[in-house]
């Protein structure tokens, strides 16, 4: 039986998109079967990130209509074969999702999968309660600056609230996962420290994602940054994570600025 | 407490009627009552929203071909009306909310944890004789866009109180965490209630209808423990430690 997890944030933009494919291929790359569902209607991107989008053929909500069985629709990923992708539709209008239909979608994955990973779409109407409304466990994405940690407040409410497990009087286990953390930045106060950001959602955190290049440019080519660099400081922090995600108990160290303290050690040669 | 000198606070609206059980009770020139509630209800956006709210029509006695218009102008502001109150009217249309008879205390009956937010959205406006006052102890942290309505007596949370959110108590509030978001207390017209927090990051604090926000705080008592209280119309706000 799978478990369920949601990966969501209130604000846009934050990396939640980012995180799935990341977390969804570390989980597939440490032998995890697993699938990732995109839950943005009308904005899909996670077939991008995973470089399936010349191969999307049905989608979430051709499935949740009985147009095309889960089978047809579920991409398998041409480098980690226990990966596959729910792509959402690009076209059809968001209301076209229902509850049932998304109910049904996801007891039959949980038959299948060890880990199903709903990249959830911004904001907290109706496509963000969707996405959490079967959870089992919640993965916040906020980044170190206030609107970006409200945002996460507001959605923790709505898991303490809108989401099946909620409504049952059980609870789901809830994460933050930081992304986009600046060591230079951070050196320098610009930026909530991490005991701000976990003193005030009081959750605990899962992982400390630095921002870093290679994301963007394994997303330009259409990997995870862990498939695609793997030794890069935003994948192990991934990987990681994803352990943290398993129940591993895995030490938590605050990513730093490499240059920065190359700098310290060697001064600093003139530009 | 601190020597500066302390901004006051006066909004008629709020104090005089708007907040008293939840009954708004408007008052001519009705033009004037209504601009007064939209300054209200611009400091508070959506206090209203999903509240049961008892139109009393007692001041204003309009006539009651008047009524239909006042209660889409409260419509209109997202306020909607459960029952009226007008000694002067017997019978109003069924398009309108129902009469309401012989009530001396409207008590509005919503308390709204968080944990049972989705349960109660719209509980309808109950009449009864007040009930004992008692405490709600709420154990988890509220979050943005969560609101605690306690009208009957104290709330204490033990976690903290996010920014975006907000707790509205007759009584006291007390908070072990952090206030982050925006707490009224003595909501029901009670100007002995006080607030206390283990550490003042309040968006806005408010006694029985005299309120402070956080630009107008002493930036010395930010970050710490206080207690805010009413004293002759003036919110204090005195550190604790
Ligand atoms: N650790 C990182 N370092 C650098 N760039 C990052 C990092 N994480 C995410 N990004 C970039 O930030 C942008 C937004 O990321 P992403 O699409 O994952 O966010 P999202 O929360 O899914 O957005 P939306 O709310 O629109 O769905 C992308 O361009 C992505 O490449
Ligand atoms: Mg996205």
């Amino acid at each position: 039986m799978a478990k369920v997890v949601v990966v969501t944030s209130g604000k846009g933009g934050v990396g939640k998109t980012t995180s799935t494919a990341s977390l969804g291929a570390a989980l597939a790359q440490a032998g995890k079967k697993v699938a990732v569902i995109d839950f943005d209607v009308g904005l899909r991107n996670l077939d991008l990130v995973l470089g399936a989008e010349r191969r999307v053929v049905f989608d979430l909500i051709n499935v949740t209509q009985g147009v095309a069985k889960l089978s047809q629709a579920l991409i398998r990923d041409k480098r980690v074969d226990t990966l596959f992708l729910l792509p959402a539709s690009q076209t059809r209008d968001k209301d076209a999702l229902t509850e049932e239909g998304v109910a049904n979608v996801i007891a039959e994955l949980r038959e299948k999968f060890d880990y199903v990973i709903c990249d959830s779409p911004a904001g907290i109407e109706r496509g963000a309660q969707l996405a959490m409304r079967f959870a089992d466990e919640a993965v916040i994405v906020t980044n170190p600056e206030v609107s970006s940690v409200r945002d996460a407040d507001r959605i923790i409410g709505l898991l303490d609230s809108r989401t099946l497990r909620a409504e049952r009087g059980e609870s789901v286990n809830k994460y933050i996962l930081v992304t986009r953390y600046d060591a230079a930045r951070a050196a320098r106060g610009e930026m909530l420290t991490i005991d701000d950001v976990l003193d005030i959602l009081s959750t605990p955190l899962l992982g400390i994602i630095p921002e870093s290049e290679g994301v963007l440019r394994s997303s330009n080519v259409g990997s995870p940054v862990t498939l695609n660099e793997p030794n890069n400081a935003a994948a192990r922090a991934y990987f990681e994570a994803a352990r943290r995600l398993q129940g591993e108990d895995v030490p938590m160290v605050l990513p730093v600025d490499r240059r920065g303290l190359f700098d310290r050690l060697f001064g600093r040669r003139a530009a | 407490m601190t020597s500066a000198a302390t901004i006051q606070k006066k909004s008629i609206r709020f104090r005089a009627r708007s907040f008293v059980a939840f009954a708004l009770a408007p008052e001519a020139p009705l033009g004037e009552w209504l601009r007064g509630l939209d300054r209200w209800t611009e400091n508070s956006p959506g206090f209203f929203a999903g509240r049961p709210v008892v139109l009393d029509l007692n001041i204003l006695k309009p006539n009651p071909r008047e009524v239909a218009g006042l209660v889409a102008e409260l419509a209109a502001r997202g306020i909607r009306i459960y029952a009226i109150e007008a000694n002067a009217i017997d019978a109003l249309g069924p398009e309108l909310p129902p009469l309401l008879r012989g009530a001396k205390t409207a008590i509005i009956d919503e308390a709204q944890a968080p944990s049972s937010q989705t349960a109660k959205a719209a509980a309808p406006a109950k009449l009864e004789e007040p009930p004992e006052s008692s405490a709600l102890i709420i154990e988890s942290p509220i979050r943005s866009g969560q609101s605690v309505f306690h009208p009957h007596g104290d709330v204490i949370v033990l976690g903290s109180v996010g920014s975006g959110s907000e707790i509205v108590a007759g009584g006291s509030v007390h908070v072990y965490g952090t206030l982050r978001g925006r707490a009224f207390a003595g909501a029901t017209g009670n100007g002995k209630a006080r607030i206390f927090c283990q550490k003042n990051e309040a968006e806005l604090l408010a006694v029985d209808g005299w309120y402070r926000t956080a630009d107008d705080m002493e930036p010395s008592s930010r970050g710490r423990p206080i207690q805010a209280f009413l004293d002759n119309g003036v919110i204090w706000v005195a550190a604790l430690d």
